[in-house]
């Protein structure tokens, strides 16, 4: 088992499904980053996804692309996502995980960038627009010891979800919708039937199901039909408009994973 | 001659892309996962419906009865003399319907969508050309048209905007990012992730994931192939210099293609300039950038020490990218395309000179291959031929060419 899928085991043995909560590395400042990392794990997280800030993010919708631009104009670099992930790790067990567009991880160069970001303290990686056909040339013996994290989606057939879930390690994360990341308000039958067949096609690895979910509500639609969940777009809207309701509000949302 | 047969393979060894849609390194599908079947689905039925006599009838029928094909190739007798080199002809694709190259692709892809059962197509546009041929096609085939236009560049080619509306088509401003071109693909890209199940993308260049690059520049190739027979019944034999303007490259490769195995013709891009290549303000992808991974291809790209992608500029809202299509880094990579750039104003110089030297017009993209003349022709003699693509008309532009250089013309 590899790291992350073990943390996941663990949660799911005390009962519940897995949290994870994705925050734009350094939005909505650069000057209290961490400290906002570790009041979203302190208050029920059960993992963070570190988005690397890019000036074209194809895959997100406009909340996160808008926090990714003021991380940008905050002046984040790699260098100062790899130094967030080693100051929160100094303060937790839970893993790390890092999320970005291909382009710069390698800028930054493959070998340096996996060799920084594991001496962090990351683990795994999520790059959206590698896709399991551009796997073997994107992901080289460079990232050997990142569990890397693969997607599937509505539109993945179940041949691919298979091919997925054979390559992906960590976990598989199941995009919820056709669509960019962003919150939505309902979930019809479609989707959820979509969810039950990717959930029982994913064999090998845990599953997360992401994009779009908002609320504890949502959290609970899904619980049948994952590991755990994850909030991205949701927790950086909060931000956004009630930055002291995000303790409250990650609580709400870890209260929903709880099976009873 | 068939205004759509299938593409030669170029060189013996050239026969790009491989199956896996790589030009070389350059190339691949490197999009979100949701895209992937549509992308395979559009690959499957392209490689049928080019071996499918029906298709290529109905194409050429189209391009032939609406699109007005084929194009003349005009010798410019008075633009000749004043260089007094080479011989030079204009491939006249600012005669097609719509008054540029885009239509051919366009048309293409509008079969194709038909075919796939789409009933919505998207677009992106920068100078609006590409955005008029799609919500020509949409028009005509009565289907529904949404294109994606940075706010910049609605600003700049407001004529096209008019165009694209009384085609019936929605314009969507774009207001992310440089609020140009490239922006306005993230954003027909976002929405293509969202609605892919009854939308069909048409990519209006040789960029995006494969298989775009392939299908066209097969779609453009034949701007090259008949500049090829038309040449021959000129002047008895291949042209020595092809030049044409590159922005994400589709009209160079469709001129371009048809000759990649005729190792003696010099093919020529010829990138933006923007204000010069040391201000740090141009397009000059293939000159300057260094290969990276962008909307959904491996390709050469402007982009800063962290691989965020640059904002460029270029006065020329259809070159206005800072990325270019992925089988133009091959050819310059194995040096079988030489690429330059030129300026905002040589290519505005170069606009006046062709319209009162041979009463044309040209786009301003087009303009930059015209404005390459002026370093090409001292290296040639009077017995060689050059052929300059000319990719679109000018009147989309007259906008910035007055705003520009009105007090020069008046």
């Amino acid at each position: 088992m590899t790291k992350i899928s073990s943390y996941i085991e663990k949660v799911n043995q005390a009962n519940r499904k897995a949290l994870s909560i994705f925050l734009t590395a350094g939005f909505p400042a650069k000057e209290n980053f961490v400290e906002l990392a570790l009041s979203v794990l302190e208050n029920g997280a059960d993992m963070l996804e570190i988005g690397i800030p890019f000036s074209d993010p194809l895959a997100d919708g406009p909340t996160i692309q808008q926090s990714s631009q003021t991380a940008l104009e905050n002046g984040v670099n790699m260098k100062d996502v790899f130094s967030f992930c080693e100051k929160i790790k100094s303060k937790t067990d839970k893993p790390l995980i890092l999320m970005g567009y291909a382009n710069p991880i390698i800028k930054y160069g493959t070998k340096n960038f996996c060799e920084d970001a594991l001496n962090s303290g990351a683990v795994g990686l999520i790059v959206p627009d590698v896709p399991i056909d551009e796997y073997e040339s994107f992901y080289t013996n460079d990232f050997n010891n990142f569990e890397k994290i693969l997607l599937t989606t509505p539109a993945s057939s179940d041949e691919r979800i298979k091919e997925i879930d054979k390559k992906g390690e960590g976990f598989v994360y199941c995009v919820s919708v056709t669509g960019t990341t962003g919150t939505r308000t309902n979930f019809d039958e479609h989707v959820l039937k979509n969810l039950e067949r990717t959930y029982s096609l994913v064999t090998k690895n845990k599953m997360l199901i992401g994009f779009g979910i908002s609320s504890p509500e949502n959290i609970k639609t899904f619980l049948p039909f994952c590991d755990g969940v994850i909030v991205g777009s949701a927790v950086i809207k909060k931000i956004n408009e009630d930055y002291k309701a995000l303790p409250e509000f990650i609580r709400t949302l870890n209260n929903a994973c709880e099976l009873r | 001659m068939s205004t759509q047969t299938i593409p030669p393979n170029g060189r013996t060894s050239y026969n790009f892309p491989d199956a896996k849609g790589k030009f070389g390194i350059y190339g691949g599908k490197y999009v979100p996962e949701t895209l992937i079947s549509a992308l395979d689905e559009l690959e499957k039925l392209y490689e049928q419906a080019k071996l499918d006599k029906e298709f290529n009838d109905e194409l050429d029928a189209l391009q032939k009865e609406y699109n007005g094909r084929p194009t003349p190739l005009t010798f410019a007798k008075r633009l000749t003399e004043h260089f007094g080199r080479a011989k030079i002809y204009l491939k006249r694709e600012d005669l097609c319907h719509t008054g540029a190259h885009k239509l051919n692709n366009a048309l293409g892809q509008i079969l194709l969508a038909k075919k796939l059962g789409k009933t919505r197509i998207i677009a992106e546009t920068g100078a609006g050309q590409h955005g008029v041929a799609a919500a020509t096609v949409c028009a005509k085939f009565g289907l529904k048209c949404v294109v994606y236009m940075g706010e910049v560049d609605i600003e700049r080619q407001k004529l096209n905007v008019f165009r694209m509306k009384m085609l019936g088509a929605e314009v969507v401003p774009v207001k992310s990012g440089s609020k140009t071109l490239k922006d306005a693909t993230n954003e027909a890209i976002r929405d293509w992730v969202t609605n892919v199940s009854d939308t069909h993308y048409i990519i209006g260049s040789v960029v995006g994931p494969h298989p775009y690059p392939m299908l066209v520049r097969d779609f453009q190739s034949v701007i090259g192939e008949e500049a090829k027979e038309q040449i021959k019944e000129y002047e008895n034999k291949l042209p020595d210099y092809i030049v044409a303007c590159v922005g994400g490259g589709s009209n160079a490769m469709g001129i371009f293609y048809p000759f990649i195995s005729d190792e003696k013709v010099k093919l020529i891009g010829v990138e933006a300039g923007g204000y010069g290549l040391n201000s740090g303000k141009h397009c000059a992808t293939l000159t300057l950038g260094e290969p990276g991974i962008f909307q959904g291809m491996k390709t050469y790209l402007l982009q800063d020490q962290y691989g965020q992608i640059s904002e460029v500029h270029s006065i020329s809202a259809g070159l206005d990218y800072p990325g270019v299509g992925p089988e133009h880094s091959l050819l310059k990579d194995i040096h079988r395309v030489e690429y330059f750039s030129v300026t905002d104003d040589e290519a505005l110089d170069a606009t006046l000179l062709l319209s009162k030297l041979e009463g044309i017009l040209p786009a301003l993209e087009t303009a930059h291959a015209v404005a390459h003349l002026n370093t090409l022709m001292p290296k040639t003699n009077k017995k060689e031929t050059a052929i300059v693509n000319l990719s679109g008309r000018g009147d989309k532009d007259l906008n910035t060419i007055i705003s520009k250089i009105g007090d020069k013309i008046l």
